[in-house]
Formats: structure tokens, sequence, C-alpha cells
């Protein structure tokens, strides 16, 4: 892998930029890999790249039937946080946000993490038992979190509508410093090109039909470019997870709607930090191109349509006006739609499957995008030890039956 | 925005309407007879199709009904809406 | 003075001159102008700066495809940030800036990064700014600040939007001649019609040409059709009104632009309109998009596509150069040869291809237009402003390049690649495109919903062929709605024969692509035929890795005018054709909408209706701040001279304790259920034995989701053998009313059960306290409001101050208490009433802080601040409310695995060790203090509150295992370093025996 530098950018350009490598090969799948990654997105390109780095195992393809980074990961408004409420699921996003800390470097390819804080609005006085509650935890976890009020919060966003008189009136917010934003369609690239460099082969326009098995044991799959053999799987597929799991005949707790999202046109800084509102129902930050970056809720109905209901941006369009008046005269320049799994209790399954060698990574919901390092991190070792790592034992499948659900939806009334 | 059309009240905008989730999900008979895992997959685990999808819709600000659609989760397209005393025949529109 | 200006012509008002500012000088146009083509007029060919390389521009186009010219647009409150100025129609006194370019527009620094552009290639970011580590904050500030274009308002709009929900059988999307064509077939049917049209009047390209139609100026057939769409009952004509959206099932958002064309503000009424129209039938005429040539240096200003030239020429009488050259591979181009020539411009035409142009090219040659066939544009000359042109000789059929060092002295270049179908409502509809190889564009091939493309939004381009089609289409709708169609006559035009086209994407370059000056494909972007090989060398070879890597499609424009460019250069790089690199999506919005569009009327107080009890009035009026729950307005507490909350409270609560309270309890949820089986229902619904309550009697009730935790609660009464009462927690309202429901129909629609809502019909107002019984018989009861009439937890009907009134005696403070359920037209006459029944015994009123305080000391819970949804009956101590007799909801979750731990979380109450500290409601607990992080947690303080009653704080927690640790002292964590112990006690803090309820 050739480095990538400032220095790297003058030499390619003394040479009219030819002299530059493909990010990642365009490998013919091979008949056969140790392990096998259905899914292109950052979950799964991470995984493979931790397998590969973490654990030896080199001999891995990704599988793709679009384009990498091609679902969520280009889909989303790459907010990027760790406090969450529950002690199982902030650590794992914690210990994803300490690998973004250092990703740039550890890929080589500048991902534009931006750590500029992220604000969780609080408008009721439960609101803000809540935010106390979730940032006492986030300390005792060594996470840093703040709670702040509604003056701090005028002070770092000035343009915020604090004012007491608002139907929602702002009583305060937490505060993590160290969240932020990132550049999603550079994770993906990044994770490939890292990846590949350490033999991965990433495979596009290849997309899994039926997932073979002989007994309990997972044999390989079926794919639109031929059958490829591995004693490991590990899906990763984001919204279509439900559709793989029927391919091994099994049913998960798990439910695909529409995640839609909108940018304005860009304008000059107006926003220097990442905004999030449960009761008015949204929120925004500006990425680096001067689009302020909009989301909400999911829509209520199943959909793998990626495309929503335009009520649910109208929605969003009064909150953002809620808290911010003035960017009533500002457009929305592009929407789009993603799908998103979402479980039961807001948090991810990364987990053993009833077949073995099966290996299943879903459930994000509407949150999956900061996880990214981290879910390849415990994923790749999930699947390297078959047994899960600390961190992602608690988000089995089992935990359906025996009902230790990990409630974030408190954490999670919007989604992020 | 959908246009979905309640059985009673005649087509109607989607924001009228509740979701209810996957149609069909029956309530077991005896739940003390189930293990944890049967009474798991009754409390949470759907089909989540892509494609055909029959589910529960409200017309919460209309007659408050409850009714099931066909729809495909994929294209949108709504094949029918039917009283729920009709789940099994194959009349409504 | 307007250079430029025609001497006659166009479609301007040269009575009605306008001032306008633009970049702080002073010029003047007309009424009927576009800010743009007033520019033009001005001989104002430099308006901005390029997104990366700052490289100067102007004006390409004249419509919504502009990628250069965007502009800042009014100041202050009502300043409009990235508008397009060939769509800012001008008005009096209108203000707009540039706002790039740093000192100023024509010398700005940062086109430096012009001179490094070859560093700044495509993705270069990715490479780059990665070490020390710690300065990616600062490299990401400067990015920032060079980044975005318009200037956000810094207050509030001042003016207002409205929603406008419409339906027809047809709505037609775009009034040029297809559109209104389609509009008129259909309208004559008689179908229901609506036709939007983004500008500020019908025509369309005919506008912008010269063309005639029956033998006349297009124009008056135009005026005709419109006068007759508006003349009848069936049609709604909408001018600047844009159809942006094309949502499913036939949904179609249009936005209606009613003011800006006036002046900053919205002066009398709304400033946009959101048309939500449900269409059975849609027609699709939004028209084509003229696609540039990419050519060395083609984004000067100057350089313009030859439709946008047209135009300015023949709807706004100005010509935007005075010495032009048309660069072209196709017909079209020699339209805007003629217009040039009849403007009295001198223009050569260069064709690349050999044969040239059809009928238009003898035209051109008899009207003594030089034409270059088989020549192309290799070069452009001048920087601030084209000055002139290099061409080549060049075989298309070979695709070979003859040096040739011809200099052509010109300040304008129009240029023609080809025209694009504007394709995009289609595709957002779902529907697909298929690539024509004759046309060389991508045309609508399968509809996903309802709807016809017509005229060149379908790939037409002869005048004749799009009203034929709109002709074609309008039957089609009006067919599918059921709607007989009269013969439509199509009008006469006249028609040449066209030559084809010959496929230009890239234009040959006296040096490689690689190598030779920039051929940008996005202008917004910066996006050359350099950055997409560069993509495509280092991988990035799907078009939407393309697309994300070089931001090629990604400006305001959207790509209109450079996508399909793009996709064929990338096609050439890769070797393949361009229906295999396939096209991108289409995604909503066609043009950018405001936010206050979508939003609509929902702002400010309107975002969220407010609900107020009947009794609003006299708490506002008695002081009260108010609590927001849900959708409620409660009062919180009810400050006397000057008092904080906290002594508020400890009035209210010891005025309740020691005489009588008085509260608004209204917000509670209120259901009357009744029919033959409503035992059975409320049987499977509540945890306890709900069949052995007996009429007249009160009972406390809990109900579960299915996964076994507690929903909501609240008293239920049993009013006769088959009508139940109950009530429901504020937030909870709406949520049980849905879960009853819910069940009655899909899951036991054999029960007869009646459900009514009552929790605005009625309002409740609480007394309490040990003179709450004499406050009640002053105010003149019915009944025998006695212990042994009237006992405690029972209901009965009565007349309290000559009102019907249902009496509960029912207690959420502990104390002797009555709860009035009141037509809530009288509620609060009733309120007064009562006050001044109480006055001898200083009754209290006491809003929703005093409550809590008041359970607390007596260990109620409140549902949703003392549980979080993943808390059980029995972590709450409520197993004797769990009936071992029957099925009810939820009950099997309780016996699973985690569901019986015995370290699950569990209600307690706390006391402060030091008898002082009020923990913070939320705060975590832990067992050591001095453990390392990550610190184990035991759980967390749901409420905490200063006992007046008691004279200190009380607590309630969720603690684990917490009901087998009474008098454990654990810590509440306040910050690092700053724990408080407490002790772990019985949530009960007062009266637990429950005696003064009960008296």
């Amino acid at each position: 892998m050739k480095k990538y530098s400032g220095l790297s950018l003058v030499t390619g350009a003394l040479r009219h930029n030819r002299n530059w490598q493909p990010a990642w090969r365009k490998p013919d799948p091979k008949r056969e890999y140790d392990a096998i990654i259905v899914g292109g997105g950052g979950h799964g390109l991470a995984t493979a790249y931790y397998l590969a780095k973490e654990h030896g195992v080199r001999n891995v393809a990704v599988l793709e039937k679009g384009w990498i980074g091609g679902g969520n990961t280009g889909r989303n408004t790459t907010i990027v946080r760790s406090n969450y409420l529950w002690t199982e699921a902030s650590l794992l996003y914690e210990k994803s946000l300490k690998l973004w800390e250092n990703l740039s470097q550890e890929l080589n390819y500048n991902v534009m993490f931006s750590q500029r804080g992220v604000y969780n609005l609080g408008h009721t006085l439960q609101d803000m038992r809540d935010i106390e509650r979730r940032v006492g935890a986030n300390r005792l976890n060594g996470i840093d979190a703040e709670v702040v009020n509604a003056e701090q919060v005028k002070q770092a966003i000035p343009l915020i509508n604090t004012s007491p008189d608002a139907r929602y009136p702002i009583l305060g917010a937490s505060l993590q410093r160290r969240g932020g934003v990132a550049r999603h369609d550079a994770v993906a690239w990044g994770f490939a090109r890292a990846a590949d460099a350490l033999g991965v082969d990433i495979i596009e326009q290849c997309e899994v039909t039926a997932v073979n098995r002989d007994g309990g044991q997972v044999t390989g799959v079926e794919t639109t470019r031929g059958r490829i053999a591995s004693k490991k799987i590990g899906v990763v597929v984001a919204g279509n997870a439900s559709v793989l799991a029927s391919m091994a005949d099994l049913r998960l707790p798990i439910e695909s709607h529409p995640l839609q999202a909108f940018v304005s046109e860009p304008l000059k800084p107006v926003l220097d930090t990442v905004v999030m509102s449960g009761a008015v129902h949204g929120y925004i930050s500006q990425s680096d191109k001067g689009e302020l970056v909009i989301g909400a809720g999911i829509d209520a109905y199943l959909g793998y349509g990626q495309r929503g209901s335009f009520q649910t941006i109208e929605h969003t369009m009064e909150a953002i006006i809620q808290l911010f008046p003035m960017f009533s005269r500002v457009r929305m320049l592009r929407s789009w739609g993603g799908i998103v799994d979402v479980c039961p209790d807001a948090c991810p399954i990364i987990s053993k499957t009833p077949v073995q060698g099966l290996y299943f990574n879903c459930g994000w919901g509407t949150g999956g995008f900061k996880a990214t390092p981290g879910s390849g991190w415990v994923f790749a070792h999930t699947i390297a030890q078959d047994r899960p790592h600390e961190l992602n034992a608690p988000f089995d499948l089992n935990r359906f039956t025996t009902g230790a659900l990990i409630d974030e939806h408190g954490a999670a009334a919007v989604a992020h | 925005m959908f246009l979905i059309q309640c059985p009673w009240c005649g087509n109607r905008a989607e924001t009228e309407y509740r979701y209810g989730g996957e149609a069909g999900i029956s309530r077991p008979k005896d739940p003390d007879a189930l293990s944890d895992a049967e009474w798991s997959d009754y409390l949470f685990y759907r089909s989540n199709p892509r494609g055909a999808h029959k589910e529960l819709w409200n017309h919460a600000q209309g007659c408050r009904r409850w009714f099931e659609v066909e729809r495909d989760t994929v294209s949108y397209k709504i094949a029918r809406s039917y009283k729920l005393a009709d789940r099994n025949s194959e009349s409504g529109s | 003075m307007q250079l430029d200006r025609l001497k006659t012509g166009g479609r301007i008002d040269r009575t009605r001159p306008l001032n306008f500012r633009f970049n702080g000088k002073t010029y003047s146009g007309f009424a009927g102008d576009t800010l743009a083509s007033a520019l033009l007029a001005n001989d104002v060919a430099l308006v901005s700066r390029s997104f990366k390389l700052h490289r100067p521009r102007g004006i390409v186009g004249a419509g919504a495809e502009e990628p250069n010219a965007i502009v800042q647009v009014g100041t202050g409150a009502s300043t409009l940030p990235n508008m397009r100025a060939t769509q800012v129609e001008l008005y009096d006194g209108l203000e707009a800036r540039s706002t790039k370019g740093w000192p100023n527009l024509r010398f700005d620094l940062a086109a430096l990064n012009d001179r490094f552009s070859k560093v700044f290639g495509a993705g270069f970011y990715y490479k780059t700014f990665m070490r020390p580590k710690a300065f990616w904050k600062y490299y990401e500030r400067f990015i920032r600040a060079s980044a975005g274009f318009g200037i956000a308002p810094t207050e509030p709009d001042p003016d207002s939007y409205e929603h406008r929900n419409a339906h027809c059988d047809v709505l037609v999307a775009g009034g040029g001649p297809a559109g209104l064509m389609a509009a008129l077939v259909a309208a004559r049917s008689g179908a229901r019609v609506i036709i939007a049209d983004e500008q500020n009047e019908f025509g369309g390209s005919l506008l912008s040409g010269s063309e005639s139609i029956d033998g006349k100026p297009a124009a008056e057939w135009v005026n005709a059709v419109i006068a007759e769409l508006r003349d009848r009952g069936n049609v709604t004509v909408l001018t600047r009104s844009t159809v942006f959206g094309y949502y499913d099932h036939n949904f179609i958002a249009v936005a209606e632009h009613c003011s800006d064309h006036k002046g900053e503000r919205a002066a009398d009424g709304v400033r946009e309109r959101l048309w939500r129209v449900r269409a059975d039938q849609v027609v699709l005429a939004q028209g084509a998009f003229e696609r540039p040539l990419v050519f060395c240096n083609n984004d000067r200003p100057g350089v313009m596509t030859a439709s946008a030239v047209s135009t300015y020429i023949n709807r706004y009488g100005v010509c935007p150069g005075k010495r032009a050259v048309v660069f072209t591979n196709n017909d079209s181009a020699y339209r805007t040869a003629l217009d040039l020539n009849n403007a009295g411009i001198p223009v050569v035409v260069v064709d690349c291809r050999k044969s040239g142009a059809g009928s238009l090219g003898a035209t051109a040659d008899a009207a003594g237009i030089t034409v270059l066939r088989g020549h192309i544009v290799s070069d452009v000359i001048g920087r601030h402003r084209v000055s002139g042109i290099r061409i080549a000789r060049w075989d298309g059929d070979t695709q070979s390049t003859f040096d040739s060092t011809i200099r052509i002295d010109c300040d304008l270049l129009a240029m023609s690649g080809g025209w694009s179908p504007a394709v995009h409502l289609h595709s957002q509809s779902g529907g697909t495109n298929a690539w024509d190889e004759t046309r060389h564009c991508f045309v609508p091939a399968e509809s996903a919903q309802a709807n016809v493309s017509a005229g060149a939004c379908n790939g037409h381009w002869s005048l004749k062929a799009c009203l034929q089609d709109g002709i074609d289409a309008g039957a089609e709708v009006a067919a599918r709605c059921g709607l007989r169609t009269m013969p439509v006559e199509l009008p006469v035009t006249t028609e040449g024969t066209d030559n084809p086209m010959q496929a230009l994407w890239r234009v040959p370059a006296s040096k490689d692509p690689d190598r030779c000056p920039k051929q940008f494909i996005d202008y917004q972007n910066d996006t050359s035929v350099a950055d997409v090989r560069l993509a495509a060398r280092e991988g990035y070879r799907n078009v939407e890795h393309v697309k994300r890597y070089t931001a090629l499609g990604f400006g305001t424009d959207q790509g209109k005018l450079g996508n399909i460019n793009g996709m064929a250069i990338l096609a050439e790089c890769l070797g393949k054709t361009i229906p295999e690199v396939g096209t991108t999506t289409f995604r909503p919005v066609y043009t950018p909408v405001t936010f206050g569009l979508g939003a609509g009327e929902n702002v400010g107080e309107l975002f969220d209706p407010i609900r107020k009890t009947a009794i609003h009035e006299r708490h506002q009026a008695a002081g009260s701040p108010f609590e927001v729950v849900g959708q409620w307005h409660r009062p919180w507490y009810f400050p006397q001279g000057g008092e904080d909350l906290h002594a508020a409270v400890a009035r209210e609560c010891l005025a309740t304790r020691n005489s009588v309270g008085m509260m608004d309890a209204s917000t509670l949820g209120k259901i009357d259920a009744r029919g033959p089986d409503v035992v059975e229902f409320l049987e499977r619904i509540y945890t306890h034995d709900v069949g052995r309550m007996k009429v007249g009697r009160c009972a406390y009730g809990i109900m579960l989701r299915e996964d076994g935790m507690l929903m909501d609660d609240g008293v239920m009464a049993r009013l006769g053998e088959h009508q139940y009462y109950l009530t429901t927690t504020t937030g909870g309202a709406a949520n049980v009313l849905n879960w009853l429901e819910t069940w009655l129909q899909t899951e036991w629609p054999e029960l007869k059960v009646y459900l009514t809502s009552l929790t605005d019909s009625f309002s409740t107002i609480a007394v309490a306290g040990p003179k709450s019984r004499d406050v009640l018989q002053n105010a003149g009861c019915s009944i025998d409001l006695g212990k042994e009439n009237f006992s405690f937890m029972s209901v009965q009907q009565a007349v309290l101050a000559g009102f019907p009134v249902q009496l509960f005696r029912v207690s959420f403070s502990g104390e002797l208490a009555f709860e009035i359920n009141i037509d809530s037209a009288y509620a609060s006459q009733m309120w007064q009433i009562l006050m001044e029944s109480g006055k001898e015994f200083d009754i209290t009123p006491y809003g929703t802080e005093t409550m809590h305080v008041l359970r607390a000391e007596k260990g109620f819970v409140i549902v949703g601040q003392d549980t979080d949804g993943s808390v059980t009956p029995v972590d709450l101590g409520m197993n004797w409310l769990l009936s071992k007799n029957k099925d009810f909801l939820g009950k099997r979750s309780l016996s699973r695995q985690d569901c019986v731990r015995d370290d699950r979380k569990q209600l307690v109450g706390l006391l402060s060790v030091d008898g002082s500290t009020v923990v913070p409601e939320g705060t975590q607990l832990i067992e050591d203090p001095g453990a390392p992080k990550p610190v184990p947690m035991c759980g967390h303080v749901t409420s905490s509150y200063f006992s007046a009653t008691l004279g200190h704080p009380i607590a309630m927690a969720l603690v684990s295992a917490g009901h087998r640790r009474k008098d454990e002292t654990i810590y509440a964590y306040l910050a690092d370093n700053l724990v408080v112990p407490v002790t772990i006690v019985s949530p009960v803090f007062y009266d637990a025996k429950g005696a003064r309820q009960n008296v």
C-alpha cells in the first residue's frame, strides 16, 4: 500500500496524478476462503480489516452486492458519540470511539473524524433527569460527559433558540466533547484500502443468493459470481439482515424501516457542533463542505425502498426551525433514505447463531455508523475465536429469550 | 405519503393512520405452556420480508378501526386492504 | 448603462426600469428580467468563484441548471443564501452579492488554488491533513472557512409559509408546449387538472425561441391556451410553482413562490406555499437540459450553453457578447447562431460534424454565417472573460484531431453538447430510464407509478413532436381517469430536418487528458475530466463512487448540467458503454426548497398543540409557572410573594398535610369501559382481580406490556356490573386507549366492550388533606361524606355546590382526599367555589411538584419517572397486584430467566446519611467510591425531594437487589471525588400504615 501524505500529493501532481494505484483491487472470487464477510459496508470492511490485522486471518473475502459503502454507510448523518445509557452499550460504543480517535492514522486515510462535541438537548424536567442519569453513568464508565444548562448551550451554539417561551424550551443538555462527525464514504474506502493491503479480497457486484450448510455447519455461499466456500461466514448487511437470515432458515428479532435524512445547500460555518433533540425530534450538524446535515426518526412502516414519506421530512424541518428559527430560509438540497434494521431494545445483535460458523451482526437501527470500527473489531473477534468478545457478549441473540434486553430506547428516542 | 384505503372510510392519506406491524401474530392461547424461546418468538421475532407483507394499520384519526393491508415493502405498492374479519377471504380491495 | 441590451425584443417591460445592486454597485434592468439577464445586460461577466479552485466564473445557463451564478440575495433577517441568479426575478432595490472571493471577486487570493490544482485533485483531502493528529482541528477550521457558498440569516425568519392539500385527476408538471397541450386535452375531457410551471410565465422553451405556432408567434398560442385553461372551472393554473418531489402513491409536492419576485419580504400574505397534491395521474413535461461540451477551459466567463444564449436574446432582449462562436455537436445550436445573427452579432459556428446540420445548416449558410464543419474548440483564451478560442480540425469517424492553431477572437462561446431529458421526477417516482443510442440521452422507460412523460422530457426535440406527445399524453391520462377525450388538432409548426448528433463527450485537446488545461464536467465543484480519470485509476469505478470521490453532481445544481457528461467520460475511461456505467439515483428534491416551506404553519407555538385544562386561566392568574408534560401545560407550583420553587412547594406540602390543598388533576387519562364482556376484557389487561371489585369500589391497577414491563397505572372504579371507569397517567392516556382498542379489535373481537375517552369531557379536581371533607361539606354536598357512608377507595355520584359530580375517595397524597370529576364546562367555576369553601382552612392550590413530593413521601411511583420501560411490577414490590388466578398481558414474561434474577434493580427509598443533601434526580448509585473506572453502578435515583413534612430529604431509587438490602449504605455519585453516602430504606416514608387516608 502506497502511503498517503501531503508529500505524496505533491509527487502525484508532478506526475500528473498518473502514479496513483487503486485503493483496493478488483479480484475475482477464489473458490474458498478462511472467512467470508457478507456486506461491504463500513461494518463489514472493518470486520475484514480487523480479522486480518488483529487475528491474522487474511484469507478473507468481503462480498458486496452493489458498491462498497453504498448502503447505510453512505446514507447516514455521520454522528459519532458514545454517551449511551446502559453500561453494555456505552462500553461498546466507547471502544468504537477510541478506535475513531486514531482511525485516520491507523488506516492512513483521512476519515475526517471531527470531535466537535455532541449536545443532546433536554426540554422537560424528565429529559433533565434522564440526562443527569446518563451523564453520571457515562462518567462512571470513564466516558467524557457533562450536564450543561441553557446558557451554556446558548454560548456554544449562538443561533439556537433558548427562549423560555419556545414551545419546547431548552432546559439544558448533555455534552460529550469527544463526540462529533466523520466523513462517511471515507470510512468505507479507508477500511477497504487497508484491508485490501492485508490481503483481503473485496468483491463488488457479488450478491449472495443462498447460504450453504452441511447439517448444522455453514459451508459457503452461492453468489451471482458463483459458489464460494468457507466454514466461517459473518453477515453484516444492515437493513437486509432478515433476508440473509431467511437463507439460513433463521428468523431475527428485527424489523427494517426507512430512515430519512437531508442536507441543506452549502453555507458558510453557522454551527460548530452536533445538536440532537429527542423531544422536538431532530438532529443537525454542519459538514465540512458547509451543508447542514439533518435527520430525525424512522418512518413507522416496514420498508426496504430506501425512501420514506414526505411528512417525515416536513416534521423534521419543523423541529429544526423550532431549534433554529433562522434556518427557515435555508433550503434543502437533497434528501434520501436508508434501510435500518431495528431491534426491540434499540441495541444491535453481534452474535453466533444456531448454525455453526454463521455469525450475524445486525440490528444497529439508526445508530450504526458511529459503531463502525468497534463493531468490526468485536465481530472480527467473534468470528476468529468463535466466541464473542466480552464487549459484545451482552449483544447475543439469546437475550431475547432470557429477557436480558439492553433497553436504549430512552437514549435513542431520536435516530442518530 | 401513502394513500391507504380504510375498508370503512375509503382512501385517506397516510397521516391519518397508525402503523401496527406485521399482521397475523396471534397471542398464544396458553402462554404458560410455551418455552421461553417460543414465547420470545411471539414477542420479538418477525418475518420482516423484502416483498409482500401483510400488516396492520389503524385509522387513528378517522374511525379508529384496525384493518389489514397487503403491501410490498420494496415498491410500497398496496395490493389490497380489508377488514380483519375478512382476512381469510379474497375480498377487499 | 445596459450596454448589452438589444434595442428591441424580449419579454421585458422597457417602460418599467428597476434599480438593483450587485457587489455594492448599482445597476438597472427592466421588469421581466432575472438577476442574471440584468447582469448580462450590464456586461457583468464575472459573477462568482468556483468552490475549490476559486476560478472566475460567469453565468452559464438560464434556469434551474445554473451552477455558477450562486449569489446572496437580500439583507438581514430576510437574506437568502445560494440563490441562482438565473431564477431570481428582478425587483426594484434588489441587493445581491457574490459570497466567494477575498478580498474581492476579481482579485481572489484563494485563486492560487488553481495554480496548484493538480495537488487538489479528486479526493486529495483523504490523503493528507493526517499528521500531526492534533492538527486536524486546525486544518478543518481552515477547510470549513473556505467551504460553503451562502450565508444563513442569523435572525428568525420574518415571513410565513403555508401548506395546502389538493386532489386532482391530472397533475401536469411543466408548462411548455407538451405540458400545455396535455393539460388542454385533459381539461377538455373534464378532468380536474393542476398545471404547475416553475417560471413566472407559461411557455417553457417557447419563451426562449422565435418559433411560430399556427402561423403566429408561439407566445400568442401560449396565451390562448392559458386563457382557456384559466376559464375552465376544472383547472388550477400555478405559475412560479416548482414540482420538486414525486413520492409514493402519486403524492406530489409543489413549491409555489408567492412573493420573492416582489421584494425581500412577503409584504402581504405568505412567502411560499406548499401544495401537497394527490394526483390520480401525472404528466411529466419538464423539458430537457442542454449539456455543455467538455473542452479545455470551458468554464471561462462568457462560455454559456447555446440555449441560454438564445433565452437571453429572445426572452430578455440581452446579448451576452459582441462577437460569438457557437460550438456544437448537434443541430439545435444553429438556432442560437441564427438568433445571434439576427441580433446583429457576428457569429461563427464550430460544428464537430463533418456533415454539419440539416435544414438549419442551410439556413445558416443562407444567412451568411461562417460554419466550420468538422472542427472542435480545443481551448479557450481569457481568464476573467473569454477573449478568444482555439480550434482544431477533427474527424468524427476516426476520432482523430488535426493540429491547427487557428484562433478566433470572441467574447461569447455558446456550446451545445446535446440534450438530456429532465427525467428527475420520473426517476424519483421509481421509474426506470433507458439509454437512447441515437438521441444520446437517457429517456424514461418503465413508469413505476401512474404517470406519463411527454415532450422533451420524453426525448422529443422538435416542437411538432412535443406538441403531439403532449396531445397523446393528455389523452392517455384522461382515458386512465375514465374520461372521454375529444380529438384535438395538432397545431401547425414549421419543421426542418435535423442531421444526427455526433457523440462528443470529451473534446480532444492538444495534450492528453491528464496534462491539458482543465476540462470541466461539474463547474460548481470543479470536477474535471482529469478528476474522473484519477478516480477510475484509483479504483473508484462505480458511478456512485466516482460521484462521491470527485463530488461530481453534488453541487447545488445537483448535476443537471454535468452528470451525463461525467458518466459518459467515465464510460470512455473504463472502456464501457454508458448504460453499463449506469445512471445515478435522482433524489428529491428537483430544485432546493426552504425548510420554512416544509414546516408550513407548524412553527413557533403551532409546532405542537398545547393542551390546557379547563382551569388553566385561573392557574395563570394565580401566577403559576407551567410544567410541560407531553402536550399538556400543567401548573408546576403556585408561588406567593416572591417564593422560589422550594419555598412554595414546602408551604404547599405542609398546608396539605396539616389542613387542605387542592390540585388540578384534569390531565389524567379517563376512559369509560363498558359492555357485557368488560370484566373479562379488563381481567386480561390489568394484573389484579378486576372481577372481584364490588360496584362502587375503586382499586389501584397496573397494566404491563407483553414483555412484562410496567406500562401504565391508575385508579379504576367499578361503576356498574358492566361498567368501569379507568384512569391513566397524563402521558399515557392516548397510548392506553390505543392499547385497549388494539387488543379488543385485533385479538379479542368476540368481546363486547365499548371504550370512550373522557379525558377532555371531564375535569378532575383533587382536594386533599385533613380538612378536605369540611371543604366539600361547606360547598354543599348531596351525600354523606362520612367514613361509614363513603369509605376510602369508593366512588359515588353526588351533587356538589349544585353541580352533578362523580366523587372518588382516593388519595395520591396519603391524606384524606376526594377527587371530583366534573363536566369540563363547569370545572373552572367549581375550582373557584372550592377555593371559597376552603377559605377558612386556608385551602392551598398546589401544582405538580408538590403532588410529586406528597406521593414520594408515601412511596407511590410515577410511571415514566420511577420506571423506564425496563421495570417489572415485581421490581417495584407490587407482587400483591399480580393475580395468580388468571392470565394477563405480560404475565408470561415475568417468569423469564432475566425477570427472576434476584439482583434486578428494585424500588427502594434512600436517606442521605448527612440528613441534608438532596441528591439530584438521575444520580447514579455505586457501592465502592474508590473503584477504578469503569465503576460498577448498582442503581440510580428516580425521585428526590426535600420533605418539609419530615424535615429531611427523601429519595426513591432503583437499586440492584434493593429489596433485601435495607439499611445498607451505598453512595450517590455526584462527580468524580464527590459522593454522598445514602442509606437504603423502605420507599414509604410517611404514615406507613395508611391511617391518614382512611379516616
